[in-house]
């Protein structure tokens, strides 16, 4: 596992050990996102303060902190939601934090999945799905809609397809989000806290397809306030404080926390 | 278009249009007041108890907005002149002006009454304050604050109408602007100074209501924002 | 409850004031929306100068007395030296007077579709103009149907004032009827009357709308902008 640490900090980084370390390794070194030494202000408030790190092709990251730490921005940072004040973030070979940036072709590499689902409350399910097909890659209707159907069934709701926003659950709703994403065939997914408006029963829903998603070789980043979800399903998590990473490991690292905050962090359970 | 703008033979006029700003004010400053308070207290009966009551205002309130403030001008002037009821062509002007904002007034009092969450009346009836004490500090003075805003783009829009009274020879300033055109055969000129008029005041009105606002809600001033 | 004076000449003559009320009304609501949504889109507009031009126009005919522009139209076309009757000079004076008006309501629609919806929309790589016409505007028009509906009311009240310049709608026919019958209180009351039955299902209406709305989506309440 390669990360880049915060050289300002005392880098703890616990053993990266992992039998099932691809062959490819060499191949797979050029990260799908990275970030290096990212600083972030919202007015007097600095919100990221040093943020580095590194996610390679196909390996699933979970962050975790407390509100406030700035996970939630760094994520937003990486598809250029907020603009840096500083530092570098590269992802599937453009630069984001160049205000030349072609956003169009970003967005079409990077998928990402809000909190509050944010589906077009005017267009039916499968719309929404083939909306972004149809205006920016000009896919004919036909084809659109089979990839529709296609991410709607990898999500469990292909019979949902004419039904509006409005009549799903919030699990549904979330999962049909996912799915919108999807069909844009992006090379990595983000996913910003996507079960925290969900009731604790339609939680499992979404967390199931996220983790099919990950087995399925997805390169993905979660801010997530799921601990045990994250322990099982990242490779890597990264815990966030006070608006630079803090400690980053494997998924074991939950059970040995090496720094007072971290493990002040999991005994309050938020 | 072989036309020559001449406001300096309307701009000698400037003593008129002063009295007719003058009455403008004199006009909508009391029908504001006024109509506010008939306005409040029309709210207030809509969200009564009895039946007869609501309906009565309810009545009042549809058929004074669903009908042109002309029609309702000419119906107190002419209408009530014809049946004997002689008045004064500003008294008509400022009742009908009044019998008109009230009902504007009320329906936007109602929707900030209605807003006030169950909760605080609850909260305060709890605290043993009597009905009529409930109503004024958790009910009506935090529903004014909230809603001040509308009332103020409300009153301003009175101010506005009341160019229509000049129909009944009221000498405000759209009728100022009438004569002066007729003697120096100027009306563009003399209507564009009345529309600078007219904006003038609107400005000094917002104004004007701003700064009262400021002084009477205090916790607007303070935190720097209505909630 | 008719008295003697009022013949079925006169109510036909009503009758006749009373198309001409909505044919202006209508004009006005077409004229002025289509002018209202270039208003609304170049208040909305990213080019500064645009929008700060747009706020000034709104501005300055938002406190103007819609009579003022009225009678500003009519000799203005004069100066202009057309000889047009005066249904044109209070068409131009109305749509001027709508646009303003609905340019603001639907700006504020706009502006109130959420702007998370912005966000999904421009994080599925969808171009500005695609947000607008695919994912905000469609929701903003559902919000801006009740707020138009009310202000439909407001434009048939204000058709009223065209009877100043001498157009023949309800309220000039229910003058010119009343200098020869002397019956001002029958004659004006009919006319309310006549305006509250236009008026009053499109109030109705709209309050119905705004209903099914709050039930629907999380649209904002609207407070609503009236004038006389």
């Amino acid at each position: 596992m390669n990360l880049a640490q915060d050289a300002a900090l005392q880098p703890v980084a616990h053993a990266a050990l992992s039998a099932q370390q691809p062959q490819q390794q060499g191949l797979q070194q050029l990260p799908v996102v990275e970030l290096k030494d990212v600083h972030k202000s919202f007015g007097s408030n600095q919100v990221l303060k040093g943020v580095s790190f590194a996610i390679p092709k196909g390996q699933v990251v979970a962050i975790i902190g407390k509100s406030g730490s700035g996970k939630s921005t760094a994520l937003r940072c990486i598809d250029r939601l907020e603009i840096i004040d500083s530092g570098t973030i590269n992802v599937c070979g453009h630069a984001v934090h160049d205000p030349a940036i072609d956003l169009r072709q970003l967005r079409q590499d990077v998928g990402i999945v809000f909190q509050s689902y944010n589906l077009f409350p005017h267009l039916t399910v499968e719309q929404n799905v083939t909306l972004a097909p149809k205006a920016v890659k000009n896919m004919p209707a036909a084809k659109a809609r089979e990839i529709a159907a296609r991410t709607l069934q990898q999500v469990g709701l292909a019979d949902k397809a004419q039904a509006y926003p409005e009549q799903l659950s919030g699990g549904q709703q979330q999962r049909v989000a996912i799915a919108r994403s999807l069909a844009m065939e992006p090379q990595v997914m983000l996913f910003d806290e996507v079960t925290s408006a969900l009731d604790p029963q339609l939680t499992g829903e979404v967390l199931r397809v996220i983790e099919a998603l990950a087995q399925g070789g997805m390169t993905m980043v979660l801010v997530t306030h799921e601990m045990e979800f994250a322990a099982r399903v990242a490779d890597t998590i990264i815990y966030m404080h006070e608006g630079k990473v803090w400690e980053t490991g494997p998924g074991d690292m939950l059970k040995n926390p090496q720094t007072a905050e971290l493990r002040d962090f999991l005994s309050h359970g938020l | 278009m072989q036309y020559e703008f001449d406001f300096a033979s309307v701009l000698a006029n400037w003593p008129q249009f002063l009295e007719g700003a003058w009455m403008t004010i004199l006009l909508s400053f009391p029908a504001t007041v006024i109509g506010f308070v008939g306005g409040t207290l029309l709210a207030i009966g809509r969200r009564s108890d009895q039946r007869w009551l609501v309906r009565a205002c309810g009545a009042y309130v549809e058929v004074l907005r669903n009908t042109p403030l002309l029609v309702q001008v000419f119906l107190v002037f002419f209408g009530l002149a014809s049946l004997g009821f002689k008045v004064s062509a500003f008294a008509a002007a400022l009742l009908t002006l009044v019998i008109n904002v009230a009902a504007y007034t009320c329906e936007i009092m109602r929707a900030g009454m209605d807003s006030i969450h169950k909760g605080q009346i609850e909260a305060a009836e709890c605290l043993g304050l009597t009905r009529r004490q409930v109503y004024w500090h958790v009910v009506l003075r935090p529903a004014m604050e909230k809603v001040y805003p509308a009332l103020t783009s409300q009153f301003v829009l009175l101010m506005l109408a009341s160019s229509i009274t000049s129909q009944i020879s009221v000498e405000e300033l759209t009728a100022v602007a009438a004569r002066v055109q007729s003697e120096t055969f100027r009306p563009f000129e003399a209507y564009i100074l009345v529309a600078v008029a007219y904006l003038a005041l609107s400005l000094l009105m917002r104004l004007g209501l701003w700064v009262f606002g400021q002084i009477v809600f205090t916790r607007q001033r303070k935190l720097g924002s209505a909630k | 409850m008719i008295d003697g004076g009022l013949n079925s000449y006169h109510l036909q003559y009503l009758l006749f004031g009373a198309l001409w009320t909505i044919g202006l009304s209508l004009i006005a609501f077409v004229g002025g929306g289509l002018a209202g949504g270039v208003i609304a889109l170049c208040r909305v507009s990213p080019i500064k100068a645009v929008r700060w031009a747009t706020i000034a126009w709104i501005q300055i005919i938002q406190g103007t007395p819609l009579l003022v522009v009225l009678f500003l139209c009519y000799f203005g076309l004069s100066i202009a030296g057309l000889e047009l009757p005066a249904i044109v000079a209070a068409s131009i004076a109305m749509i001027v007077y709508v646009s303003a008006y609905l340019g603001e309501i639907w700006r504020g629609c706009i502006e109130s579709v959420p702007r998370t919806q912005w966000e999904a929309a421009e994080c599925l790589a969808l171009s500005r103009t695609q947000r607008m016409r695919l994912v905000v505007l469609p929701q903003a028009v559902r919000i801006a149907t009740p707020p138009t509906v009310g202000f439909m009311v407001q434009i048939v009240k204000n058709t009223s004032l065209a009877s100043i310049v001498g157009f023949i709608e309800l309220v000039r026919a229910g003058q010119l009827i009343n200098n020869s019958i002397f019956q001002p209180f029958t004659v004006y009351l009919l006319i309310a009357i006549v305006y509250f039955a236009m008026c009053y299902p499109l109030s109705v209406w709209s309050r119905k709308l705004e209903q099914r709305q709050q039930f629907g989506n999380r649209g904002p309440a609207t407070v609503p902008v009236t004038t006389a």
